[in-house]
């Protein structure tokens, strides 16, 4: 009994490491606007976000959510404070070197989906696995389309991506972000252009890839259903981070 | 940096708008197939013309110059001197190359000399009626008249062959014989400038395409001349030197204005104007060339500018998802060398069939020059300097807005 009890435990423990791993950490994020006069948009903030997290970040228009979002994602250099993804330093790299980081280690779905109008939906979800190079081309192509049938979209495969409905744009800027495995998936208001049956679309591949594949998401988000069904809130307000979420889930 | 995939994207983005891609195309196309034309046309002409030059003419010319500007005794002897020596005419002197025909031998000998024509030349009258028409009898060995200018493929009518066998024999030049009204077979009688008179009988008729050369010229032999001017055997007055390479002749000219106390003159003094119009001609087609690689150039730069400004959206995403600066500057490169390229290939095209349809163009010079159609000179040189240009041009067109591509900052865009 005692041992079966000291190997749940242990099991217990095993399970509450792999969550601790920290993939995001933010140390002292300090942020400035100089034009039109100089306004701090954030203010001192650091978190962590874990492997596999489902993260939201909600607040009002003009908290700074957004741009805290592009900071994390490497794109926005101009801050003063720490950014670590993956365990790595990314503060003070140089452009290229963060492109390469981003185009490994994270993926992105916005809100206005952009996809590059002129090239098919197949092509748009493997351009940036293309660029990986770290498969073949007929590989990416597969995974490509393994992708696309993950948000069902492989029957629209060879169509030119202009032709789609705004919901389903915003499927394949997922199986887009998902193509090189990244650790991390970035959503900038995701579900912030999509009616009621989509964003639950949106959510439920969302949800599933946090809970199947152990991949972290972070998104900006308005919509309070979508926040609600991730394991975590972050709320900020001014600037500043006025809640953490580990409360709420206490 | 990933050149295929850089490709790939560069390929659609062309594809996808064919209208703009076209445009910029032709202004490259333009550009090329003018400058091709230009240039072909414009050293066909300066080909022609050196090419006259240089069949009619000797590319070395020995000759007893008679001046008058030799100093007076009194300014030899008194230097320092108040001298006046008022209208000092001329010494009397002929005007021969002393031991002329050795002089020929041992200049024919050497290496790069192709051939030597010894010459006796006058001033004559022909006489026709009571019209005296002014003319140059050359006095020749026609053999070597043959090896030097080619002159059997020169004849109008008659053959090189009937002045050999008639000792009275003339060939006159085109425009010379028909202003004398004598075809072959005809008599004229000639005056020389000492008196001398000789009755000549025309055996042919030649035409240099030249018109001071047809105009004046006649040859007879050589015995003839000396006989109507009254001077022996070994009186020559000029020798024509025609070297292997034309080029050598002005190094050769010097060495020989060194060994031998005569005037020199080689055939680039002698055409000092063909030789100017070809510089002048060269910075023309140099100039106009240039302008229209710049404006097809500008055109590149708007079009692939305003491209960039298109496609600002997509650059953005491209770089969210991971392509560097440098894979951005290789796609809208890459799109302009495409366009470079292409429209390098089309303009050579163009250009070559332009140049053609010139070059059959029916062209009458009247009687300066003998051609029938406007000269262009067909070098593969011309055509790969256009595609050159061509592609340099773009080059530096496209460099602009790709690098203003790279920088663009894609969190300004994506956030909208």
């Amino acid at each position: 009994m005692r041992e079966a009890g000291n190997a749940h435990k242990l099991i217990d423990f095993k399970l509450m490491d792999s969550q601790k791993t920290a993939v995001l950490k933010a140390t002292n994020i300090n942020k400035y606007f100089t034009e039109p006069v100089r306004f701090q948009v954030l203010k001192d903030i650091s978190f962590e976000v874990q492997k596999g997290e489902f993260l939201s970040i909600i607040g009002k228009s003009g908290c700074g959510k957004s741009t805290l979002l592009y900071i994390l994602s490497t794109m926005d250099t101009s801050y003063d404070g720490t950014l670590e993804v993956n365990g790595q330093p990314l503060t003070g790299r140089s452009q290229d070197q963060l492109a390469t980081f981003r185009n490994e280690h994270l993926g992105f779905v916005f809100q206005f989906h952009f996809l590059l109008p002129e090239f098919s939906v197949l092509q748009n979800v493997m351009l940036p696995g293309l660029k990986l190079g770290k498969f073949p081309t007929r590989e990416v192509e597969e995974r490509a389309y393994q992708k696309l049938r993950l948000v069902d979209m492989h029957e629209h495969a060879l169509k030119p991506s202009s032709k789609l409905s705004g919901g389903q744009q915003q499927r394949v800027a997922i199986a887009r972000a998902l193509i090189n495995e990244p650790t991390i998936i970035m959503g900038d208001e995701p579900t912030g252009n999509l009616d009621k049956a989509n964003s639950e679309m949106v959510f439920d591949i969302f949800r599933e890839i946090s809970r199947t594949n152990g991949q972290t998401i972070i998104t900006v988000t308005h919509d309070p259903d979508f926040a609600a069904g991730g394991d975590r809130i972050i709320e900020m307000s001014d600037g500043k981070i006025i809640s953490h979420g580990y409360e709420a889930k206490i | 940096m990933n050149l295929k995939i850089a490709f790939n994207i560069a390929q659609t983005h062309l594809l996808t708008k064919k209208k703009q891609t076209m445009v910029a195309m032709l202004g490259v196309t333009f550009g090329i197939a003018m400058f091709i034309v230009m240039i072909s046309f414009m050293q066909g002409v300066n080909q022609f013309l050196e090419d006259s030059a240089l069949d009619a003419s000797p590319h070395v010319r020995i000759y007893k110059q008679i001046t008058s500007d030799r100093p007076s005794i009194i300014e030899t002897i008194n230097p320092d001197g108040l001298n006046v020596v008022h209208h000092q005419k001329p010494k009397q002197e002929l005007a021969r190359i002393k031991n002329g025909l050795v002089i020929a031998r041992n200049i024919e000998q050497q290496p790069e000399v192709l051939g030597v024509s010894p010459q006796v030349s006058t001033q004559v009258f022909f006489n026709v009626g009571s019209v005296p028409v002014p003319g140059t009898l050359a006095g020749v060995d026609v053999m070597r008249e043959e090896k030097l200018y080619r002159l059997s493929q020169r004849m109008k009518s008659g053959t090189i062959e009937d002045l050999q066998s008639n000792s009275n024999g003339v060939i006159l030049g085109r425009l010379l014989a028909r202003k004398l009204n004598l075809k072959v077979g005809d008599k004229v009688n000639v005056t020389s400038s000492t008196g001398g008179t000789a009755l000549l009988r025309v055996v042919g008729v030649f035409s240099f395409g030249i018109q001071t050369v047809d105009d004046a010229r006649g040859y007879v032999n050589q015995a003839k001349v000396q006989e109507l001017i009254q001077k022996d055997a070994n009186y020559i007055t000029d020798l024509h030197i025609k070297m292997k390479d034309p080029m050598q002749a002005i190094p050769f000219g010097q060495q020989l204005a060194r060994q031998y106390d005569y005037k020199v003159e080689d055939w680039a003094t002698a055409n000092q104007a063909i030789l100017a119009g070809e510089k002048i001609r060269g910075v023309m087609t140099f100039v106009v060339s240039f302008t229209l690689l710049v404006v097809a150039g500008f055109g590149i730069y708007n079009i692939m500018n305003m491209n960039v400004m298109n496609k600002i959206k997509d650059i953005a995403i491209l770089k969210a998802t991971g392509f560097g600066g440098k894979d951005v500057i290789a796609i809208f490169m890459i799109q302009s060398i495409i366009i470079g390229f292409l429209g390098a290939i089309l303009g050579v095209v163009i250009g070559f069939s332009l140049s053609y349809i010139l070059s059959i163009t029916p062209f009458d010079a009247g009687d300066f020059l003998a051609i029938d159609t406007f000269p262009v000179k067909f070098d593969l040189k011309y055509y790969i300097l256009g595609v050159l240009f061509g592609v340099i041009t773009t080059l530096l067109a496209g460099y602009f807005p790709s690098k203003r591509a790279a920088k663009i900052d894609p969190v300004e865009i994506l956030r909208g």
